[in-house]
Parts: C-alpha cells; structure tokens; sequence
C-alpha cells in the first residue's frame, strides 16, 4: 500500500516534469541526438579535459627556449656598459668623438669604410671648418664630364662624402682573404647590442684562443663574433694613437672614443633629438597638468551638488 | 552677470579683437623665447664641457693663428 502510493507517486511528478520541460525546450531536445552527452556534468568535463590539453601542450612547446646556434655561434653577449652618451639628458661628449674620429682614420679607415657621412658633417660638431677643408682637400675625387667626356679628378670638398678604402666589394674581399669589412656609418645601429657589442668586440680578443677551441686559417679568435672566428685581428694596442689632447692612448680608451664616434655617425642628430625631446615632454606635461586642473575647475560644480530628494506628502 | 568684472584688465584686454589677437602673438612670441632660453640654458648646464661650444676655443684660436 504505501510502496504502491510511492511508486504511483513518481511516475507522475516525473510526468510531470518531463512534459513540461518538453513544452518549454522543444527546439533543443528535438535538435539535439544525444541527450546524455549534453548534460551539463559532461560538458564540463569534456571543456575541462581540452582546457588542459591545450594548456598543456602549449606549456611543453613555448616554455622550453629553442636555439637555432649553439652558445659559440651565438657568440657571448656583451657586458652593458653606463655610457654616459646614452643617458637621456646627455649630448654627446665632442671631444671624445673627436679623438674617436682621430682612431677611425687613423686605424680603422684603412678597411672600413664611411660612406654615409659627409665631411660638412663634422663642421661644427667635432673640428673647425678650416680643419675639415684639409681633410677634405687630401683626397681626390672625379669631376663631371669636361667638353671632351674625359673625367678628371680634382681635391676633395666639403660637401664630399668620405672616400672608401676599397673601390667596390669584389676588392675589400680580395684585399682581405674573403671578408669583406661592414661599412661603419650606421654600424652601432645594424648590430644587437650597439655600443656595448662594439665596445666588447674591439677589447676581447685575447691574447691566444683558449683550449678546446678551433680557429680557422686566417682568422681570429673573439668569443663576442658570433662563430667566434673573425677576419679582423685586434687592432686596438696602448699607444697605438697618439691623441693631441693628451688623453693616454690605452686601449679601452681608444675602444670607448671610437664606438662613441660611430654612435655619432649613426645617429648625428641625438644631441638636437634628446634636447627637444625633453622640451616638448616639459611643456606638455605642463599643458597637460593645466588641463586636468580647468577639468576639475569646470566640473566642481557638478561634482559637489547635492541632489534632495523630497518625496509626495500623501494626501490622507 | 559677466565672470569678470569691467574694470579689470582682462576686460579690457578681451573687449577689442585687435588688442586681444596681439596680446596672444606677442605671449606666444615671448614665451617661446623664454622658454627656449631657459631650457636651453638648463640643457647646457647639464652638458657642461661636452658639447662642441664648450671645446672649440682650442681648436679656433689655433686655426686662427695659422691663418696669420
């Protein structure tokens, strides 16, 4: 009797129920095959499941770093230096870029070339005009065609760009068993690492490669190349310059001038770009801090009113 | 109600185009000048004994007597 009234009790709720939920989801539970799947323990732990494959999976390919090069042609990364040229208010130090040029003419302009700067560039910023005309004068350049077609050559002037070592690729190769040295205008820009790299590569040579590693016919050992075999030898010894201001010619010395004057080559307009630079920031912060106060000064009215709200007397 | 009352200079200033349109030139002009002065003035304070003005006097002076 009463097991009979429970039985009887169930089917008819679950009727019930069931004719109800028809009614009301008729589109989904006739579109839908298979009801089991889709209830809502399953969905969760089928979403759950991809989830974690696919965190998974992405952990394992891009949490492990890959390396196209070994550590050796990687080449070893260079110590960041605090050169005082790249601090944000800094120019950059002239006398230094002069004693700089003073080391790429002297020493590296016998294979690197600079092609990019003219000699007026220099006016001004490092030697005097007078001083810049002789160095111009010193080299011979190609005139135009004369009335016969024949081209002369004639002294150097100062809207001339500076002469390179080697008259085309095929000869700096040639001249140098293979390598050909990279131009130096903007050199500080086309490698990782800019001055630092720079800086590191002309200092780092030691003075015999170390044990174990393999250095090429021709070539020399610097663990800042990428390979660490380089065609360039060490150029840079103490007193191989003798620098007219008295600056002691040591090789760190001579190293830090010349990377500082082939930032310059490469970024000649630093000096004007970080002085105006910090002059819009002063005065648009200035704008800026103005416009936030006529902001505030606009808006307290609106933002200190009080709103009263008075509700109707009830007639009663 | 005016926000400003008439007899104070910034009356006086706005009342006329033409003397309103000068004073604003001339500030920007004015300021523009100070401003680039000063700054530059704290820009080569900052930069003292780097930049090619603070080095050229040895190099002129020798240009100059070779020219004599």
């Amino acid at each position: 009797m009463l097991a009979r009234t429970v039985a009887r009790s169930v089917p008819f709720r679950g009727i019930a129920r069931q004719s109800l939920n028809r009614s009301s989801t008729r589109a989904s539970s006739s579109s839908a095959g298979a009801e089991s799947a889709n209830s809502p323990f399953n969905l969760t732990v089928t979403a759950s499941v991809a989830t974690a494959v696919a965190a998974g999976s992405a952990a394992y390919l891009y949490g492990q770093e890959a390396f196209a090069s070994t550590p050796a042609e990687e080449g070893l990364h260079p110590t960041a230096y605090p050169w005082e040229h790249a601090k944000w208010n800094k120019t950059f130090d002239h006398a230094g870029l002069r004693r700089g040029f003073q080391v790429y003419r002297e020493v590296c302009a016998s294979c690197h070339s600079l092609t990019r700067v003219p000699w007026r560039s220099f006016v001004g910023v490092m030697h005097t005009v007078d001083e810049m005309k002789a160095f111009a004068e010193e080299n011979e350049y190609d005139t135009e065609p004369n009335d016969q077609g024949e081209i002369e050559k004639r002294p150097g002037k100062l809207s001339d760009y500076i002469p390179a070592p080697y008259p085309n690729e095929e000869a700096a190769r040639a001249a140098n068993g293979g390598a050909l040295p990279p131009d130096l205008s903007l050199i500080v820009k086309g490698r990782h690492g800019g001055c630092d790299y720079i800086f590191s590569l002309l200092t780092g040579y030691p003075d015999e490669p170390p044990a174990g590693a393999t250095v090429a016919e021709g070539m020399n050992f610097n663990p800042y190349f990428p390979g660490t075999g380089i065609a360039m030898a060490r150029v840079l010894f103490d007193g191989v310059v003798e620098y007219e201001d008295g600056t002691p010619a040591t090789t760190s010395q001579m190293a830090k001038d010349v990377v500082e004057f082939l930032n310059w080559a490469a970024e000649p307009e630093m000096d004007d770009r970080k002085k105006m630079g910090v002059k819009a920031i002063a005065l648009l912060s200035g704008l800026f801090a103005i416009s936030v106060w006529v902001k505030r000064y606009k808006w307290s009215p609106i933002k200190t009113r009080k709103l009263v709200y008075n509700p109707p007397v009830s007639r009663r | 109600m005016s926000p400003l009352p008439t007899d104070s200079p910034e009356k006086g200033l706005i009342r006329r185009n033409a003397v309103y349109l000068t004073t604003i030139f001339a500030g920007a002009f004015a300021f523009e000048i100070a401003y680039d002065t000063g700054s530059n003035k704290i820009w080569d304070a900052m930069n003292r004994g780097r930049q090619w003005k603070d080095i050229k006097q040895r190099y002129m002076v020798a240009a100059e007597e070779d020219d004599e």
